[in-house]
């Protein structure tokens, strides 16, 4: 009954967009500065923007998200909300008391025209309090442009280099993931003996203990001290281009720190990247208890492989996850017939390729043929599965519409995920979070051949 | 830290009152302060919360994405017939619309969806850029609503021009609109009533409807749970309005008695004894004899039924205290009638857009002591919750997470609402839900470790 798409698919001339794919800047804006510690992202725009974020953000990671928002009016978009703006900035340090403010803009400010660096030059703000602001109007890119925007801005407002030595140790920009991702990440750093500083760091954050009470600033979050500090690092990690690689680049052009931009590391292929590079850079042996992980990783994917070869799939979601999942569904013998992210896919001619380039390419080594799309929606990646069906559908929430009406298999994964809980504390990255997906991929597609299987084909063992 | 974070905000006093302390009035109904953590929506929230339940409508939203992204399908209201609703769309505006304008894009949208979903409704919604870039949505809807002979109606909610009542205000026109006749023939009137107010959330719109099947009272249409465009166009036939959701709909209320001589009146179904009440009034209202007997006979099997069961959860809650933030005054008003049903007291009271009236009221139902306060912030929320004592907030998805931080118990009674709280059936879902958050065993988990709770001590 759900089910509105039609099958023939048309030309859509107007440019419009039937159920997104992607949401806007701010919101990965917030989910950036969220990672900072003791930090009050803060939403230059209309009260409903910051409503809207922090509920999103709240039903992803059922955790409190706090953020002010500088309540825009009629009059202040007719005369500038710079007096608002600067109204907040006094209210947010004596009320709310957070280390740093991290402002960004918001659809309304960005057309109005409101000049965000002047106004805060121009305010009041407190010894030992920090201002910042990223740029992150709705109307370029997505969430995930928000989230390198803020992240960027970490950079250029706080980043220092203090000698010109470099310290031994590595930036790591985790990208758009979860906390659990991020404390997965640090631990294959930590394991290796490595000095690191990961940003924007949000475990400890959105994934913070139940203590009995409320805590405004939890625990987590990259200190200001390590964000100036990240100007004397060896090397950048950034993992997965889309949401890390600009902050990264400006690390280097402004405080010459080399960067490898790496694929968040989703899968063998691209964990072993990561360890790699890293055991490159430091000169560090890569530890026994990895190499076993990773052992145990290839022993399940030959136990399982021949549950997943051949089977079909269309993915979706954010262009560095999308990308993560691709190459790995691929390393497992599956067949990716659609893959489509919301975001903007960066220009073709840009060194680095466009999304499509990048998932075209690894379809191309594999020997196959697939509908591959960036700026796209969901009514479009519906139409496809309509003319082409698939065995498993791999997303964010929002897929569950087109999982039900077409009766796919559906494994949520990206962001958000609004109807399920506990995902957002475990990796999907590293070896272990391979294993993690291995066993949600099985337990989609068994379940769903256990419900299908008639009285005669059901298998006690599979 | 609580004490800290709300102690601090001087400006936000006058909004905070306790019962039997202050002599002075409430503030309320007033815009927030900027640099503050509010709970509050925009505009186009209000007007999008309204008009989304409308099943067969295309909601088309003009702007960037975001708008479009965070309201697609979040409201939770059921249909019975048509799913089109449930959809999302946008016009996506991009960097070069903003310059040049997004009135082709939009009426290229509009086409494309029209052509598509054969729609005899559309609603294209402004957001906040619109108002600035200033694409003439009228304009561009009428041209549209000619050119394929539908109704295409614009809703004025660009996010900066007020809070959330403003949206609920700008749905109101667009609804007006709507129902408003092509000719200017005279309304035949006919028996029926228009029920307003209930967005039919995990079917409670159904439920009501029910109880007025079997009280012979016929229902002209719902205000817009699982509504549509041919029901809702029949609305100002009706002889009686009656209201649930006060703060989206008395101003639609208002103007419908202005145009088309509907009376209204106010009633509401959360409860046993305000559900008792709005059945009486609205038999009363009908004067119909049979109506007023069938009202009874109702009121009277469902009491003796919803009793007995309430009275069982009375015992295991009655003594624990609750705390309420909700978006408008009159669903704060029935919660506390509510709440001592069950045997419980309301110690702190606040909401989102509530008005001077209600917060009068609000007023008068609880107990001294009792914090009442508007437009609050987490912190407040905070301090006030512990400082009372309560075992239980009630509130919607921001709230949430901030209560389970302080260990404390917690039901939506809003978007995410999982189970009807409307009428008889709903009073008894309201009691079993609150009876399975407070006394649930996780909270034993906490205190097992010596940690604070919010529930400590339940039985």
């Amino acid at each position: 009954m759900l089910d509105c798409t039609p099958k023939d698919i048309t030309e859509r001339k107007s440019g419009g967009i039937i159920n997104p794919a992607k949401t806007c800047q701010p919101i990965g804006a917030m989910y950036a500065a969220l990672g900072i510690h003791k930090c009050l992202p803060h939403s230059h725009g209309s009260q409903g923007c910051c409503s809207y974020h922090r509920m999103h953000l709240t039903r992803h990671f059922r955790d409190p998200v706090m953020a002010s928002t500088s309540c825009f009016t009629e009059g202040s978009s007719v005369f500038g909300g710079g007096a608002n703006l600067k109204a907040s900035i006094q209210n947010v340090f004596h009320i709310y008391k957070p280390d740093v403010m991290a402002i960004h803009t918001t659809c309304l400010t960005e057309t109005i025209g409101d000049d965000v660096s002047s106004i805060i030059k121009t305010a009041e703000v407190a010894e030992g309090k920090l201002v910042i602001h990223a740029n992150t109007p709705s109307y370029v890119g997505s969430h995930i442009t928000g989230f390198s925007n803020m992240t960027k801005a970490m950079v250029s407002y706080l980043a220092e280099s203090t000698s010109p030595e470099k310290k031994e140790q590595a930036n790591i920009i985790p990208g758009f993931v979860n906390p659990g991702d991020m404390r997965e990440i640090k631990r294959l750093v930590e394991s290796m003996g490595i000095e690191y500083i990961m940003f924007p760091d949000t475990s400890g954050v959105v994934d913070s203990p139940m203590t009995g009470e409320f805590e405004m600033y939890p625990e987590g979050g990259t200190t200001v001290e390590q964000l100036k500090d990240t100007g004397n690092s060896q090397i950048t990690l950034a993992l997965g281009r889309f949401a890390s690689s600009d902050p990264a680049d400006l690390l280097n052009k402004e405080y010459k720190v080399p960067v490898a931009t790496l694929k968040t590391p989703i899968g063998i292929k691209a964990t072993d990247a990561l360890l790699m590079t890293l055991r490159n850079s430091f000169a560090r042996e890569i530890p026994k208890e990895i190499e076993i992980e990773r052992g145990q990783l290839v022993d399940i994917m030959t136990d399982t492989h021949f549950h997943f070869h051949g089977k079909t799939v269309a993915i979706f979601g954010d262009p560095d996850i999308v990308t993560g999942l691709t190459e790995f569904v691929l390393s497992l013998g599956m067949v990716p017939l659609h893959v489509l992210t919301g975001t903007p896919g960066g220009s073709s001619n840009s060194a680095a390729g466009s999304f499509e380039d990048d998932i075209n390419s690894m379809l191309k080594g594999a020997g196959i043929e697939a509908n591959v799309k960036s700026a796209g929606d969901l009514f479009t990646l519906h139409q496809w599965i309509k003319n082409q069906p698939v065995d498993l559908l791999i997303g964010n929430t929002y897929g569950k519409y087109i999982a039900r009406a077409e009766d796919v298999p559906f494994m949520r994964v990206g962001f958000p995920i609004l109807d399920r809980s506990v995902h957002s504390y475990l990796p999907i990255v590293g070896y272990h979070g391979a294993m993690r997906l291995i066993e949600m991929i099985s337990n989609a597609l068994l379940d769903r051949a256990d419900r299908d299987a008639k009285d005669e084909d059901f298998e006690l063992v599979m | 830290m609580a004490e800290d974070l709300a102690g601090s905000i001087t400006e936000r006093d006058d909004f905070i009152v306790t019962k039997g302390k202050n002599k002075k009035q409430l503030k309320c109904d007033t815009d927030s302060s900027a640099g503050c953590v509010s709970q509050r929506a925009c505009v186009y929230c209000g007007a999008r919360v309204v008009l989304n339940p409308i099943t067969d409508a295309i909601h088309l939203v003009h702007g960037p994405i975001g708008c479009a992204t965070y309201t697609w399908d979040i409201r939770g209201s059921l249909s019975s017939g048509a799913e089109l609703y449930r959809n999302s769309f946008s016009t996506d505006l991009k960097e070069q619309d903003i310059i040049f304008g997004g009135a082709k894009k939009l009426a290229a949208a509009i086409d494309g969806l029209v052509n598509k979903y054969q729609a005899k409704l559309v609603f294209v919604y402004s957001t906040c850029i619109v108002g600035v870039i200033g694409d003439d949505l009228e304009a561009i809807c009428n041209a549209a609503s000619r050119r394929h002979n539908i109704e295409v109606i614009p809703v004025e909610s660009s996010g900066f021009i007020g809070n959330k009542s403003a949206g609920y205000r700008a749905a109101g026109d667009a609804l007006l609109r709507l129902i408003k006749p092509s000719a200017p023939a005279v309304i035949e009137k006919n028996n029926s009533i228009n029920y307003l107010g209930d967005f039919n959330l995990a079917g409670e719109a159904w439920i009501i409807q029910n109880y007025l099947r079997q009280m012979g009272v016929e229902l002209n249409v719902t205000f817009t749970g699982d509504s549509h465009y041919t029901a809702l166009k029949s609305a100002p036939k009706a002889k009686l309005n009656i209201i649930q959701c006060a703060g989206s709909m008395i101003y639609l209320a208002g103007k419908m008695e202005e145009l088309y001589q509907i009376p209204y009146i106010q009633i509401s179904f959360l409860g046993i004894e305000d559900t008792a009440t709005s059945l009486r009034n609205i038999a009363a209202a009908l004067g119909e004899e049979s109506m007023i007997v069938k009202a009874e006979e109702l009121i009277a099997k469902e009491t003796a039924r919803v009793e007995d069961i309430i009275k069982g959860y009375r015992t295991k809650l009655e003594g624990k205290k609750a705390a309420i933030f909700v978006g408008g005054g009159f669903k704060a008003i029935s919660l506390i009638k509510q709440f001592r049903e069950i045997g419980i007291d309301v110690v702190m009271i606040g909401t989102q857009t509530g008005r001077k009236e209600e917060y009068e009221i609000m007023n008068e139902l609880v107990d001294d002591g009792t914090v009442i306060l508007d437009d609050a912030n987490p912190a407040e929320l905070e301090k006030f919750m512990m400082e009372k004592g309560a075992n239980l907030l009630v509130g919607g998805v921001k709230e949430r997470p901030l209560a389970y931080k302080l260990g404390i118990a917690f039901i939506d009674h809003n978007h995410d609402r999982k189970h009807p709280l409307s009428g008889f059936e709903g009073a008894i879902n309201f009691a079993e839900e609150v009876y399975s958050t407070v006394c649930s065993p996780v909270w034993k988990s906490l205190n097992a470790l010596g940690m604070k709770s919010g529930v400590a001590n339940h039985g």
